[in-house]
C-alpha cells in the first residue's frame, strides 16, 4: 500500500508541480501589462525548493508507488543536477525575456513542468512511467522552443523539434510494447530478472533497437541528430541552454538504467557505432559553422558521442564516468548558452562568429567567462571538461576499447580547433564596424554565470567528491 | 454462434423504435418557425456546401484543441469509477488532486480569454 | 480464436505505414497524423500483449498513451497554427528558414 514515505520519494516532482501550478494561477490573475519578473522569482524559489527536497529525499532511499519509482544515489545525483540547471536557466532568462520583449509567465511555468518530467525520468524504473515523464519534459520544451512567437525561425525550430521528437518517442514506445510482450513486464528490475534467465528472443533485440532510436534522438546521438542544429539555432538561447543539458541528462539516466540495470542484450555494437558517428559527424560539421548556436549544437552532438563511449565501457567504471561527464557537460553548456543569450540582444541579432570578434577588448569579463566554458568544452586541465573526458577515456581503455578511444582522442583534437577559433576571434581580432553593442550583465545573469564558472572549475580542481557520489550511485544501479 | 448476436438485434430493434418515436414527439410538441439561418446544418456559420478544403476561422481550432484535452483526460475517471469502492479514500484523494490540476488548467485557459468568442 | 501473431503483424504494418507516411508526406498535418497512427499501432500491440500475458497492465498503458497523444495533439496543432501564421503554408519543404 501507499505510505507517507512514498510521497517523500517523489517530493521534488511534487514541489516543482506545485510551483508550476502556482505560476500558472498567478499568471492568469496578473493584469496583462504587469511585469512577469515576480513569476520568474517564484520559479527560482521553486527550483531551490526542489533542490532542498532532493537533499531531504536523500535520507529516504528505496522504491515507491508499487515499484514504479526508485530513489537511490543515482537518481538523487540527477535530481540535483536537473534542479540546479533549471535554477540557472531561470536566472539567465530574466534579462533575455526583457531584451526579446517576451511577456509570458508561462515561460517559467513550462521550465518547471519540464523539470518535473526530467526529474521523474531519472527516478522512474517502469518503462511506461519513463515514457510519460519523457513526454512531460518534451512537450514543455516543444512549446519553449517556439516562445519567440513572432520570429519565424523560432516557430520553425519548434515544429521541427515537435515532429521529429514525437516521431522518436513513438519508436521508444513501440520498443516498450515489444519488451512488455517479450518479458511480460515493464518494470526494469523485473525485465532484468527475466532476461538474465536466458530468454533472448528476436523480440527483445528489436525492442532494444527501437528504444535506442527513441533515446538516441533525445540525446542527439548520430544518426538521430539531424534535428539538433536547426532546433538549437531557432529556439531562444536560454531555452537551448536548458534543452541541450537537462533533458539530455535525464535521457542519459534512462539509458544508463535500461542499459546497465536491465542488462538488455544487443547494446554494445549500436552504442559503439553511434558513439563513433556522433563524435566524428558532430566535430567535422562544427568546423564549418559560422553561427555560434549552430556550432554549439554540433558540439553538443559530439559530446553525446563522448558520453556514449562510457556506455560501451564496462559497467562499474563506465556508469560513474558517464554520470560525471553529464554533470560537467551540463554546467559548461548552460554557461556557454547563458553568455550567448546575453550577447544575442534583441531579436537574437548577434549570433554569428563575426559578431564575437573583439569581444575580449569590449567586454573582458564576459569574454573571459565564455573562454572558460570553451576551454572546458575542449577538455583543458583545471576545468570540469578535462576530468570528464579523462574518466570516460580511461574507463574505455580499461575495457580494451582501444579503437574507440583513438577515434575519441582524434576528435577532441579536431574539436579544439573550432572552440579555439572563437577564443582567437574574441581576443586577437578587431570588432567589425559597427560593433555590436554589449549591454551590462544584469545581476541574476551574473549570479548564474558566476555559479557555472565556479562549478566548472570546482569539477576541474576537486572532482573527487562528485565522482565518489557518482560511483556510489553506479554501484547501487547495477545491484 | 448466432445466439451471440441476439443482443445486437435487440439493440437494433430498440433504436428502430426509439428514434422515430422521439423525433415524432418532438415534431408534435415544438413550435415551428423556420428561417434561413436556422435551416442551415451548422448554425455557427460554416457553409456546408462547396469545397471541403475552404479555410475557416482559427477559433474553431482553439475550441477543438481545448475540447480534445479536457475530453481525453476524463478517460482516467472511468477506471477510478469502476474501482471506486476498492480504492477508497486513497483513490478519491488522488483523483481530486488530478481534477484540481485539470481545473487549474481550465481556469488559466479562461483567464487568458481562449474561451471568449470575439 | 485469432492467434496473437495476427494482431502483432497488423500492429507492425500500421506502425510501418506511419513511418513511411512520415517520411514521404509533405503536409505538416499529414505528418502529424502519421505519428498518431504509429502511436495507435503501439496501442494495438499493448492490448494484444495484455491479452497474451493475461495482465490488465497493457490495457491501462493504452489509456496513458491515448492521453499523452491527446496532449501532444493539442500542442502540435497549436504549433502548426503558429507556423501557418508566420508562413502561410503547411508544406514542410517550404518551412526552411533554418538550413537542414
Amino acid at each position: 500500500m501507499i505510505q507517507a514515505v512514498d510521497y517523500i520519494r517523489v517530493l521534488p516532482e511534487i514541489v516543482l508541480t506545485l510551483f508550476g501550478v502556482a505560476i500558472m494561477m498567478v499568471e492568469g490573475a496578473l493584469p496583462p501589462r504587469a511585469s512577469r519578473k515576480p513569476l520568474g522569482w517564484l520559479a527560482f524559489v521553486g527550483t531551490l525548493a526542489a533542490l532542498a527536497a532532493t537533499v531531504y529525499q536523500a535520507g529516504y532511499p528505496g522504491m515507491a508507488f508499487f515499484g514504479m519509482v526508485r530513489v537511490d544515489s543515482f537518481s538523487i545525483f540527477f535530481h540535483f543536477l536537473i534542479a540546479f540547471i533549471a535554477a540557472l536557466v531561470v536566472l539567465s532568462s530574466f534579462e533575455y525575456l526583457d531584451a526579446q520583449q517576451i511577456r509570458g509567465g508561462e515561460y517559467y511555468g513550462l521550465i518547471l513542468f519540464g523539470a518535473v518530467g526530467m526529474v521523474l525520468m531519472s527516478s522512474a524504473v517502469e518503462l511506461v512511467l519513463i515514457f510519460i515523464a519523457l513526454e512531460i519534459s518534451s512537450i514543455s520544451t516543444y512549446v519553449l522552443a517556439g516562445f519567440r512567437r513572432r520570429a519565424p525561425s523560432s516557430i520553425e525550430s519548434s515544429i521541427k523539434y515537435f515532429l521529429l521528437g514525437s516521431f522518436a518517442t513513438a519508436f521508444f514506445l513501440y520498443g516498450v510494447a515489444l519488451i512488455f510482450g517479450a518479458t511480460g513486464s515493464t518494470r526494469i528490475y523485473m525485465i532484468a530478472e527475466t532476461i538474465q534467465g536466458g530468454k533472448h528472443s528476436a523480440m527483445v533485440f528489436t525492442a532494444v533497437a527501437l528504444m535506442f532510436v527513441g533515446i538516441g534522438f533525445k540525446i542527439a546521438a548520430a544518426p538521430f541528430h539531424v534535428w539538433t542544429p536547426d532546433v538549437y539555432e531557432g529556439a531562444p538561447a536560454p531555452v537551448v541552454g536548458l534543452m541541450s543539458t537537462a533533458p539530455k541528462a535525464a535521457a542519459f539516466a534512462v539509458l544508463l538504467r535500461i542499459f546497465f540495470a536491465a542488462a538488455t542484450p544487443g547494446w554494445f555494437w549500436p552504442v559503439w557505432i553511434s558513439a563513433a558517428l556522433s563524435m566524428t559527424l558532430g566535430n567535422i560539421s562544427a568546423l564549418v559553422q559560422d553561427n555560434v548556436k549552430r556550432l554549439l549544437a554540433y558540439s553538443s552532438i559530439a559530446h553525446a558521442g563522448y558520453l556514449l563511449v562510457a556506455f560501451a565501457a564496462a559497467r562499474d567504471i563506465g556508469i560513474s564516468a558517464a554520470m560525471f561527464y553529464t554533470a560537467a557537460y551540463a554546467l559548461m553548456n548552460v554557461g556557454a548558452f547563458a553568455v550567448v543569450s546575453h550577447f544575442a540582444s534583441a531579436g537574437e541579432r548577434y549570433v554569428t562568429l563575426e559578431d564575437y570578434a573583439g569581444l575580449g577588448r569590449r567586454s573582458p569579463v564576459l569574454a573571459a567567462t565564455l573562454t572558460i566554458f570553451l576551454l572546458s568544452l575542449i577538455g583543458i586541465p583545471i576545468t570540469g571538461g578535462f576530468f570528464a573526458k579523462f574518466y570516460v577515456f580511461s574507463a574505455a581503455l580499461k575495457s580494451n576499447l582501444v579503437w574507440l578511444v583513438i577515434i575519441a582522442v582524434v576528435n577532441s583534437a579536431i574539436a579544439a580547433y573550432y572552440y579555439l577559433r572563437i577564443i582567437v576571434l574574441m581576443y586577437m581580432r578587431d570588432a567589425r564596424e559597427p560593433a555590436p553593442t554589449v549591454q551590462n550583465v544584469s545581476a541574476p545573469l551574473g549570479v548564474a554565470l558566476a555559479l557555472t564558472v565556479a562549478a566548472t572549475i570546482y569539477l576541474g580542481v576537486l572532482p573527487g567528491r562528485v565522482l565518489d557520489y557518482a560511483s556510489r550511485g553506479a554501484a547501487l544501479l547495477v545491484r | 454462434m448466432p445466439q451471440n448476436y441476439v443482443p445486437i438485434f435487440i439493440f437494433i430493434a430498440v433504436v428502430a423504435i426509439l428514434i422515430p418515436l422521439t423525433l415524432g414527439i418532438a415534431k408534435l410538441v415544438r413550435p415551428e418557425k423556420p428561417e434561413k439561418a436556422k435551416l442551415m446544418p451548422y448554425e455557427c456559420g460554416v457553409d456546408p456546401i462547396g469545397d471541403s478544403r475552404q479555410r475557416y476561422t482559427v477559433r474553431f481550432y482553439i475550441v477543438a484543441i481545448l475540447f480534445v484535452i479536457f475530453d481525453v483526460e476524463t478517460i482516467f475517471l472511468f477506471p477510478w469509477a469502476v474501482l471506486y469502492k476498492a480504492l477508497a479514500w486513497f483513490g478519491f484523494i488522488e483523483m481530486m488532486i488530478f481534477l484540481t490540476i485539470l481545473i487549474v488548467g481550465y481556469v488559466w485557459v479562461w483567464k487568458k480569454g481562449a474561451l471568449e468568442w470575439i | 480464436m485469432v492467434p496473437i501473431s495476427y494482431y502483432l503483424v497488423l500492429s507492425a504494418i500500421l506502425f510501418s505505414l506511419g513511418v513511411v507516411g512520415f517520411l514521404i508526406k509533405r503536409n505538416l498535418i499529414t505528418l502529424f497524423m502519421s505519428i498518431e497512427l504509429m502511436l495507435n499501432a503501439v496501442n494495438l500491440a499493448f492490448v494484444a500483449f495484455a491479452w497474451q500475458w493475461k495482465s490488465l497492465n497493457g490495457q491501462v498503458f493504452v489509456f496513458f498513451v491515448m492521453v499523452v497523444a491527446a496532449a501532444e495533439a493539442a500542442v502540435g496543432l497549436a504549433i502548426i497554427i503558429a507556423v501557418f501564421r508566420t508562413r502561410e503554408t503547411l508544406n514542410v519543404d517550404r518551412v526552411n528558414l533554418l538550413k537542414l
